[in-house]
């Protein structure tokens, strides 16, 4: 009778974890793919501790604190490393709705990964989608930053180089303008070199050197 | 007494200037690209050729005619002949056109370079969906590189018809794009020369830095063997020629009136056949060792991207079949397909269509020039190095000391002939005129910043210099042997220079070149007209690539008014010259 009922304990929690039972879930693991060389090999030990996680976050889902590591069984287990899961209610012989189990395992994704030092994409659960993180956005895109910076230094520069360009034509001008005034102190001056000014000599007389006329001879007649 | 005309700091800085101009985006992004689709290796015969015969006695030409004349491109051709300052008149207004659209291409490589500060790079992750389960559903069409490019970037609009409005972003940058030339050509052109220092040296410096990083990128040598076996067949592709004789002439910055302007601020003594050979072969120099670079940073991507695809593939094939996890790998998957298609042939035939087909020499073969390859292609390689935050500072640098040194140039063809205009210098100082010349521009500019900018900036690449600048060439060195008169000139040259005229610049000037120009001329010409309508390349957000579709009748219609109103200014100021002086003549005779 005993072995009746064993018999009959295991058929229905054979049936009830199954490819594509309901509220079946498949798991497939690529720990060589994300580990290389430190991979770890995948037995009944590590079967156990994830069999606890999956436990671990039922019972953080409100009304499921009582759930116990031999409520999620584990069954077609491959070398890829896939299998399928469920988790049983307490009586073992329901298994709870695929909702719950989905949002559970959703909201304890990270602690699960890191378990098994794998991520979201060697260790995927088919069906349930994960969450994405979402890209850090500063209050103040970056690149504002930068231009703002390299628009300010360029504007800085513009305007000294217009200010020198105004200052050094400003100068030229200025000192064209006084060598123009020195000029005219020059013409009314007269010519330095002699120091006598040409207003005192009188233009219009004239002064007859006589050492240069001295006979109408030494003229040269026409 | 006439003003003495300023001149260069030392012949140094208009060797500078003069590399700094010619050496350009179209060295680092078209000529890679002419390299892969013309055979590689090979490809550098024509290209040495057209150098040899067009590229550097058109470049003498230019550089004599600013040296001997001392003015603008107006007042030198106007020197030459009274009917031929159309001439310089188109080259001003083919300056003006350029110098529009080129600098939003500098506004683009700001906001990359300041978008390089951050970490994740923005173009490497795609932004999230409205409930955070996936990513964006352009992004995940196209790439994130793509996404970023047309979407974050330009905004596009799905057509040319659709405008939209201004985008801030790129119109911010366009504005310290325009007040940092300014700021390098605000003293006058031959100050030019200081800035030239680093625009010329600089972009080489970082090309060494990504020479040497590209080159020990795992897969570089991939895309090296790639681009230098050569395809010796492509040889007798005459569109191989044809292109190799436009990069060459586009590439030198031929006809725009800047060779002519910097020249002007020489001293009459000056060598100006030696800078000729230096500065062309620089430019050709620079234009192999940057596609030495870009093809070990394709070699890499290509690489990166098939390793990634067969690992989509040993993925697909190892959950489906439930193997052990890193039982198949690269060498072991045509075997191990075999071995699943023979045993499970029905499962095996649900997934042969998910599988790709991966394969090198396809990720190889995607040839991309233009905006395409400096922002969607490169960006894509930088992602995937290491502390790329660094690498894709270096690059948009680098773009940038290269855009803005080609800039330099252009508003220098356009501010000399202004500044050299008696009317303009002496109401306005020099400040004002090339203040205000950068505001016009600007504001034009600012078109190319809305929605549907990307596609007008494309009708201006295509279409605004490419016809003119050929006749414009054409002319200017038929004015120079035929109506000049090539003895004179070589007389001229000879006695200002000191130093014997060869031959060969004189065979070259006065046939071969301007042979080539007619043919060149005349094989645009005829295939503008043979394609029927010309069609653009417009972004379709839903599927995540580009599509082909015709331009509307007003788009054709500018189109045509670009290349009129540069190529018409040559006989139109002609004409009016000849009227001009028959009015003169006919005022003057009843004085006599």
């Amino acid at each position: 009778m005993l072995w009746l009922f064993f018999f009959l304990v295991t058929a229905v929690r054979a049936e009830l974890c199954q490819p594509d039972a309901e509220n079946a879930f498949k798991v497939r693991l690529s720990i060589r793919t994300a580990l290389g060389d430190k991979a770890y090999v995948w037995d009944t030990n590590e079967e156990y501790l994830f069999r606890a996680m999956v436990a671990f976050s039922m019972r953080k889902v409100p009304n499921r604190e009582t759930t116990e590591i031999s409520h999620v069984l584990l069954c077609n287990v491959t070398q890829r490393v896939s299998f399928w899961f469920v988790v049983t209610d307490p009586s073992k012989n329901h298994t709870l709705p695929a909702d719950e189990v989905q949002s559970a395992i959703r909201m304890n994704r990270n602690r699960i990964n890191n378990v098994f030092f794998l991520n979201d994409q060697t260790l995927e659960f088919l069906k349930i989608p994960s969450t994405l993180a979402p890209p850090t956005d500063p209050s103040v895109p970056i690149w504002i930053i930068i231009f703002g910076v390299i628009f300010c230094v360029v504007i800085v520069a513009t305007t000294l180089l217009i200010l020198s360009g105004i200052r050094q034509r400003r100068r030229q001008n200025k000192e064209s303008s006084e060598v123009d005034d020195a000029e005219d102190k020059l013409e009314n001056m007269g010519t330095i070199a002699n120091s006598i000014p040409c207003d005192s000599l009188n233009m219009k007389g004239g002064h007859v050197n006589d050492g240069f006329m001295t006979e109408d001879e030494r003229l040269t007649p026409l | 007494m006439e003003k003495t005309r300023a001149q260069w700091g030392n012949p140094l800085q208009f060797v500078f200037a003069c590399i700094s101009y010619a050496v350009g985006l179209g060295n680092v992004w078209r000529f890679p690209y002419l390299c892969q689709m013309y055979g590689g290796g090979s490809f550098l015969i024509p290209y040495f050729i057209m150098l040899i015969v067009e590229g550097m006695p058109l470049l003498y030409l230019e550089l004599a005619v600013g040296q001997r004349m001392r003015q603008g491109s107006i007042g030198a051709w106007r020197t030459i002949s009274p009917y031929l300052g159309g001439v310089g008149v188109a080259s001003v207004v083919v300056s003006f056109f350029l110098a529009t659209y080129y600098n939003i291409i500098n506004a683009w490589g700001f906001w990359y370079l300041f978008n390089s500060f951050q970490d994740p790079l923005p173009w490497s992750v795609c932004p999230l969906n409205g409930n955070r389960t996936g990513y964006e559903e352009e992004c995940e069409k196209a790439s994130s590189t793509q996404y970023f490019w047309y979407r974050k970037t330009l905004n596009i609009s799905p057509s040319i018809q659709d405008s939209g409005a201004v985008q801030w972003e790129p119109a911010l940058c366009l504005i310290l794009a325009w007040m940092m030339v300014y700021l390098c050509i605000l003293r006058g052109t031959e100050k030019v020369g200081k800035v030239a220092y680093f625009t010329a040296l600089l972009p080489y410096c970082v090309l060494i830095i990504y020479l040497v990083r590209g080159l020990t990128l795992h897969g570089a040598t991939n895309g090296l063997m790639y681009m230098f076996t050569p395809k010796v067949e492509q040889l007798a592709n005459p569109k191989a020629w044809i292109d190799a004789a436009t990069q060459i002439f586009f590439s030198l910055g031929l006809g725009f009136g800047t060779l002519i302007a910097f020249a002007s601020y020489n001293e009459p003594s000056n060598n100006c056949q030696k800078h000729t050979i230096i500065v062309s072969i620089v430019n050709s120099a620079t234009s192999i060792f940057s596609s030495v670079v870009t093809f070990s940073i394709y070699g890499f991507k290509a690489t990166f991207n098939y390793e990634n695809c067969l690992n989509k593939v040993i993925l697909l094939l190892t959950n489906s079949f439930d193997l052990e996890d890193g039982f198949l790998t690269a060498s072991n998957l045509e075997q191990v397909k075999g071995y699943l298609a023979s045993t499970y042939p029905s499962k095996y035939s649900e997934v042969l269509p998910l599988l790709q087909n991966c394969s090198l020499e396809a990720e190889l073969d995607t040839a991309v020039q233009g905006t395409g390859l400096a922002f969607i292609v490169y960006t894509e390689a930088i992602k995937n190095m290491e502390v790329s935050q660094l690498w894709s500072v270096l690059y948009f640098f680098m773009l940038l000391m290269l855009g803005v040194g080609s800039m330099l140039g252009n508003t220098a063809a356009v501010l000399t002939p202004l500044t050299d205009s008696e009317v303009l210098s002496s109401h306005l100082p020099k400040e004002a005129i090339s203040g205000l010349l950068c505001l016009v521009n600007c504001a034009v500019g600012l078109l190319f910043t809305m929605e549907a900018g990307s596609y007008w900036f494309d009708i201006f690449n295509d279409y605004a210099v490419t016809l003119s600048l050929l006749l414009i060439v054409l002319v200017e060195t038929l004015a120079v042997c035929y109506v000049y008169g090539l003895r004179r000139f070589g007389a001229e040259l000879e006695a200002m220079t000191s130093s014997t005229l060869s031959w060969y610049w004189k065979v070259m000037w006065a046939c071969v070149s301007p042979l080539l120009m007619v043919g060149l001329f005349l094989f645009y010409l005829s295939d503008y007209i043979l394609s029927g309508t010309l069609q653009y390349q417009a972004w379709d957000a839903t599927q995540g690539r580009l599509v082909t579709k015709d331009y509307p009748t007003y788009a054709l219609a500018v189109i045509g008014l670009l290349v009129a109103s540069s190529t018409m200014c040559i006989p139109l100021v002609a004409l009016g010259t000849y009227i001009t002086q028959r009015l003169q003549k006919g005022a003057s005779f009843p004085l006599a």
